[in-house]
């Protein structure tokens, strides 16, 4: 019998997930009270979130808590912060668009909290069994996010591909935990690590090959990315937002905490798996991104190709490519939202999909373009912009661990990248515009996110020193 | 209150960003009250730091007050950090003391532009940079606001930009500048390179003003020159001024601002800021005197004929700077600024007097159509006259005491030749100005009926402004007057900043001193000879022009009869000595002649290598298609269906089954695990 003290039973640091899950479940309530202005459900979610970024950003503690399943340390808050920006904005954006599409229905706000709960466990789990609850409970609220539209059958189909597929990588994912189980004798990360030693077990590495498939898929890896980009075009635009940011962080935070806690004595192993994954995606990312017409479908390929290159921060594994992965997305949060949101805005049933539905948009709306045109160059990575110092970090931080191929393909990919995002730029600044397609105002809710999101964009890239000494830190816990 | 200072640059650049943002929207009265507010604030602030500087005790009048961290890489960083000394804070006291009252004047003189709001907006910024410019305490901080001058110089420059000559203009001012400014970031560069390689990894000017005399004085006098070669080109100095006239196309209180008052003096700020370098380098301070010297004579010369009100003062504005140069160079930094200080207010008040005239006559501006308006813009006009005076350097008028602080200190240190010609563009001046006095405000008004009709003095908004600044060019010069106990007060505050150079230099600036309290009377002497200078320029120019004096003049001292006698002369003064057009002849066009045979020699040599490259390219294909068929055909064939069965899978992969989704991932698996497990 282990004595009750030595659990570490601490509600503080499971404080942000607690008082998220009341947020989520008011709203729901509140979701019965309210008939008609479903809006203000957003605003309270809104708020709550805002006040939760002080409490998640303090809820530090430097010992593992309830038995060592739970570590909220650094690592773990900086993620915090990134998942209740991405979740706040996409709120912000999202009450436009739901009356665009008609939708009334008020507990999507309460399942996008839920989801954001489930990010917050993934980030701080310490264990493989509350991983999995935490993945599991972003998972099936993204199942029913993307399906929302039921009226749409794109976004019903986009819905079941994500499940039946998302059920097949958790059962991968779980069958590589069981392995890992076998062989070390605990679920715990600590607890693994001590175990194995540096033993060399196929069973592991079986193990190993297995989780790193399932976050593969989740991270949207090649070749586990084939539900992307029929998923973020089926999904109602701001849910792919969170998607794309929420989700692909949460799934790089416990990625990194599993590999670096857990299997720091296998590196030799899943740094040459995530090499190829790496490479893989980038490559495959980028170069199919150029075909594509449609302009979420581009992005999705985009979000495939920057999971390459974060993929190539986590490989480095030390505190700068690891620092790296922090900072990129954070600057993704921001500069990927804004592209999103953009698109959300102008995106309707039948026009704002294709690429062409941009022709001409900078002399009907300047402001509008100038703004997508600094988020898609920043997600090209060109300097003043926050995606130049993520990159930058990150492959300099690979060239510094000696992987120079990899960073040169990176290099090469993001040039070529570079290719799709200003095919955009073009159509919106050379071509005459199109007759249809009309844009429309943005609301006031808009104009914040992309206020604030334009930037963070630029003050990342400006001025990222203090950014990137947060996330080092951050990760420092986890190298030793 | 000195650690309040981040709050001066930043009053404007928030004004700039809501009239930037939101500024359309917003209503013009709102507009031009952010704009006039957040440069009164400033002003505030500013002279309340000058208060509290002044209170503390000499040696500690020189304060650091770091606002954040910018870049650290390395051992190497930057802080965006401001400096508090004597010098910085004359300067933010002319910048915004000055700027406020043109703020003002540009809300009544701009009210009719439909983009009000972006004028606003640059103006402001404009005034962020400016300042960033003169309060920096390392030489990238103020290398982003001397790049900042430029860019907003530029812009306002070229706001009606729907007119042809004005972003003509705007693109010359930024090419010219940038021929400056690269030889300023050379200079950066070299400093920089050389400071790392005596250990030192930082710019801020108390390390390098204390560090510089390790320096080899050879590297030190190429950074000043190269350093200078930047000043050339914002300054507007002989052979860079040519986009100053050129300038004149943005709206004229722009002109007060930046083209006389504040940015093109930021050359002559930087020299003296970096009097440790200078002082270490005579032959380069030969160089600044004596370019800018050649200047003030030759802008002078041009101005005498020139007929566009602005042109005028423009090519005085070229004129003047050239005299602060000449005290620079010379040493005499506190000359220098204490001409740029009263030269804010003169040229400032000129330049918005001009503008009062302009919006009086309907937009004209050629001052052969203009005359008696003395009758219809009373104010203007007396507020006009006080200028000139000073400008002609009239005693007791702010002008006078500075500029002829100059003259005595080229004098003083044996420069003889540079007070001779000193003199001789003081008489210049003074009938230059006083040519563009009477031929705008004396005699018959030569307008048509149509302009006569509207001439109307402008609203209370732009005279209060015009009445301030003539007071100050009348009393600004007080701080500057050395015959008062214990001397110029003016030397005396800003000596400490402006002689931490060589011990040398300062020995010299001692013994001037010395030498000008043993010859106070041969300065007095020297003063009645420079007004002699002043007063019989505006005599002559009387005798010309100013019709009760014309009377009196001999028959063949008239405009028409000079110009006729000569003609040459006058034609090519009238033509500015044709620098454009040489500049044109021998830098512009052979440049676009190579543009040009670089385009035929692509098209030519390039395209017809290509095209030949690619005719043997087919022979060779034809060759080998020959080859092919009959021999490497099989081959091919079995590639063919290889690559065909590759690019059909590659197509089939996002087809949309769920089921080949799920098959592609099970594959993915199965490739991954047996790399892993046999690899």
């Amino acid at each position: 019998m282990i004595p009750l003290s030595s659990l570490n039973i601490s509600f503080a640091s499971i404080m942000p997930e607690m008082l998220l899950t009341g947020l989520a479940l008011l709203v729901l309530v509140l979701d019965l009270f309210i008939r008609e202005e479903k809006s203000v459900l957003g605003y309270v979610s809104v708020i709550g979130l805002i006040a939760l970024i002080p409490v998640s950003a303090r809820t530090i503690e430097a010992k593992a808590s309830f038995g060592g399943m739970v570590m909220a340390d650094e690592f773990a808050a900086y993620f915090n912060v990134i998942f209740i920006i991405a979740a706040i904005f996409t709120i912000l954006i999202s009450m436009d668009y739901l009356k665009k599409m008609n939708v009334r229905r008020g507990e999507y706000y309460h399942i996008i909290l839920f989801s954001t709960v489930g990010m917050m466990v993934m980030a701080s789990a310490n264990d493989l069994v509350t991983l999995y609850v935490g993945l599991e409970l972003m998972a099936m609220s993204f199942y029913i996010l993307v399906a929302y539209r039921i009226a749409s059958a794109r976004s019903v189909e986009g819905g079941l591909k994500y499940f039946v597929l998302g059920a097949l990588s958790s059962g991968i994912l779980l069958y590589g935990i069981s392995f890992t189980y076998g062989a070390s004798g605990s679920t715990n990360l600590s607890e693994i690590a001590r175990q194995l030693g540096g033993f060399q077990n196929p069973f592991l590495i079986l193990g190993i090959v297995l989780i790193t498939v399932g976050f593969g898929f989740k991270v949207a890896a090649f070749p586990f990315h084939v539900w992307t980009p029929d998923v973020y075009e089926g999904a109602p635009t701001p849910v792919t937002a969170l998607l794309s940011i929420g989700s692909k962080a949460a799934s790089f935070a416990a990625f990194m905490r599993v590999f670096m806690v857990a299997f720091p004595a296998f590196h030799a192993q899943w740094g040459e798996i995530l090499w190829m994954l790496s490479a893989a995606t980038m490559i495959f990312g980028s170069v199919v991104a150029i075909a594509q017409k449609n302009i979420v479908r581009m992005l999705a390929y985009s979000s495939i190709a920057h999971a390459g290159i974060i993929m190539m921060g986590l490989l480095v594994y030390n505190d700068l490519g690891a620092g790296g992965v922090l900072y990129y997305l954070l600057v993704y949060a921001f500069m990927n939202m804004g592209a999103f949101a953009i698109v959300a805005l102008f995106r309707n049933d039948r026009i704002g999909e294709s690429i062409s539905d941009y022709s001409g948009l900078a002399s009907r709306r300047p402001v509008l373009s100038f703004l997508m045109a600094l988020f898609l160059l920043s997600l090209a990575g060109i300097p003043p912009t926050g995606g130049f110092a993520a990159k930058f970090f990150v492959f300099s931080a690979a060239i510094d661990a000696r992987y120079y191929w990899l960073a040169a393909i990176g290099v090469v990919t993001t040039a070529i990248s570079l290719f799709f995002y200003a095919k955009v730029i073009f159509y919106m600044y050379m071509r005459e515009p199109d007759g249809e397609a009309v844009m429309p105002e943005s609301g006031v809710l808009y104009n914040v996110v992309l206020l604030v999101t334009a930037f963070g964009t630029v003050f990342l890239g400006i001025y990222p020193t203090p950014f990137i000494d947060m996330a080092i830190k951050a990760v420092k816990p986890l190298l030793m | 209150m000195i650690q309040l200072v981040w709050l001066i640059p930043l009053l404007p650049l928030i004004g700039a960003i809501i009239n930037g943002v939101a500024g359309s929207r917003m209503g013009k009265k709102a507009v031009g009250l952010v704009a006039c507010l957040s440069m009164a604030a400033a002003f505030l602030i500013s002279v309340s730091i000058f208060f509290s500087l002044i209170a503390l005790p000499e040696e500690a009048r020189s304060i650091e007050v770091g606002v954040f961290n910018w870049i650290t890489s390395g051992s190497f960083q930057i802080d965006i950090s401001f400096l508090v000394d004597p010098l910085s804070t004359l300067m933010i006291l002319v910048v915004t003391g000055v700027g406020f009252l043109i703020h003002v004047y540009s809300a009544g003189y701009m009210h009719h532009d439909k983009s009000y709001w972006r004028y606003f907006s640059y103006l402001n910024l404009f005034v962020f940079f400016m300042l960033m410019l003169v309060l920096g305490s390392n030489y990238l901080v103020m290398f982003l606001g001397w790049e900042g001058v430029g860019l907003c110089s530029y812009l306002l420059i070229g706001f009606w930009y729907e007119k042809k000559s004005a972003s003509d203009a705007g693109k010359k001012a930024f090419v010219v500048n940038r021929i400056g400014d690269f030889g300023f970031i050379l200079g950066l560069f070299l400093l920089f390179w050389t400071l790392s390689s005596h250990g030192i990894h930082s710019l801020s000017y108390k390390t390098v003003f204390a560090s510089v005399h390790e320096l080899d004085p050879k590297v030190v006098t190429a950074i000043a020159a190269l350093l200078f070669v930047g000043a050339i080109g914002k300054s507007a100095q002989f052979p860079l001024y040519v986009w100053l006239p050129d300038a004149m196309e943005g709206p004229t209180p722009v002109s007060a601002l930046i083209h006389a008052a504040t940015m093109v003096t930021a050359g002559v700020y930087m020299v003296a800021r970096n009097n440790a370098l200078y002082s270490m380098a005579p032959e380069v301070g030969q160089v600044v005197a004596s370019i800018g010297i050649f200047t003030a004579l030759f802008a002078a010369s041009i101005g005498l004929v020139q007929d566009d009100i602005k042109k005028v003062l423009a090519y005085s504005t070229v004129s003047q700077l050239g005299y602060m140069f000449a005290a620079v160079g010379l040493g005499a930094y506190v000359a220098g600024v204490f001409h740029l200080m009263t030269h804010a207010f003169f040229k400032g008040l000129l330049f918005l007097g001009s503008g009062s005239v302009i919006h009086a006559m309907s937009g004209e501006q050629d001052m052969k159509k203009m005359g008696g308006l003395h009758r219809h813009l009373k104010t203007t006009s007396i507020t006009f006259t006080i200028g000139a005076l000073a400008i002609a350097g009239i005693p007791p008028l702010s002008g006078f005491w500075s500029k002829d602080e100059i003259l005595w200190e080229a004098f003083s240190k044996g420069h003889l030749v540079i007070w001779a010609v000193g003199l001789l563009t003081a008489f210049m001046t003074a009938f230059y100005m006083f040519r563009q006095v009477f031929l705008t405000f004396s005699g018959e008004c030569r307008a048509d009926e149509h302009t006569k009709h509207h001439i109307h003095e402008s609203p209370a908004i732009m005279t209060v402004p015009l009445m301030i600044l003539a007071f100050l060019a009348i009393v600004g010069g007080v701080v500057g007057i050395p015959f008062f106990e214990g001397g110029s007060k003016l030397h005396h505050f800003l000596s400490p900043v402006l002689s931490h150079g060589s011990h040398a230099a300062a020995a010299v600036e001692g013994a001037g001193e010395a030498v000008a309290e043993a010859h106070s009377s041969l300065e007095f002497i020297l003063m009645g000879v420079s007004v002699g200078a002043g007063v019989l320029g505006i005599f002559l120019a009387g005798l010309m022009y100013f019709p009760p004096l014309k009377s009196f003049a001999p028959s063949f001292w008239t405009a028409e009869n000079m110009a006729g006698t000569f003609s040459p002369l006058h034609k090519l003064l009238y033509n500015k000595y044709y620098v454009d057009e040489i500049y044109d002849a021998v830098i512009v066009n052979p440049i676009k002649r190579l543009c040009g045979w670089c385009l035929s020699f692509d098209l030519g040599v390039i395209d017809g290598i290509v095209n030949s490259a690619a005719w043997i390219t087919r022979f060779i294909s034809w060759v080998s298609h020959k080859f092919d068929i009959y021999v490497v055909d099989g081959l091919v064939n079995s590639m063919a269906t290889l690559v065909n069965f590759n690019s059909s899978i590659w197509r089939r992969m996002q087809t949309g089954y769920l089921q080949n989704y799920a098959f592609i991932f099970v594959l993915g698996v199965l490739i991954v695990l047996v790399r892993v497990l046999l690899g």
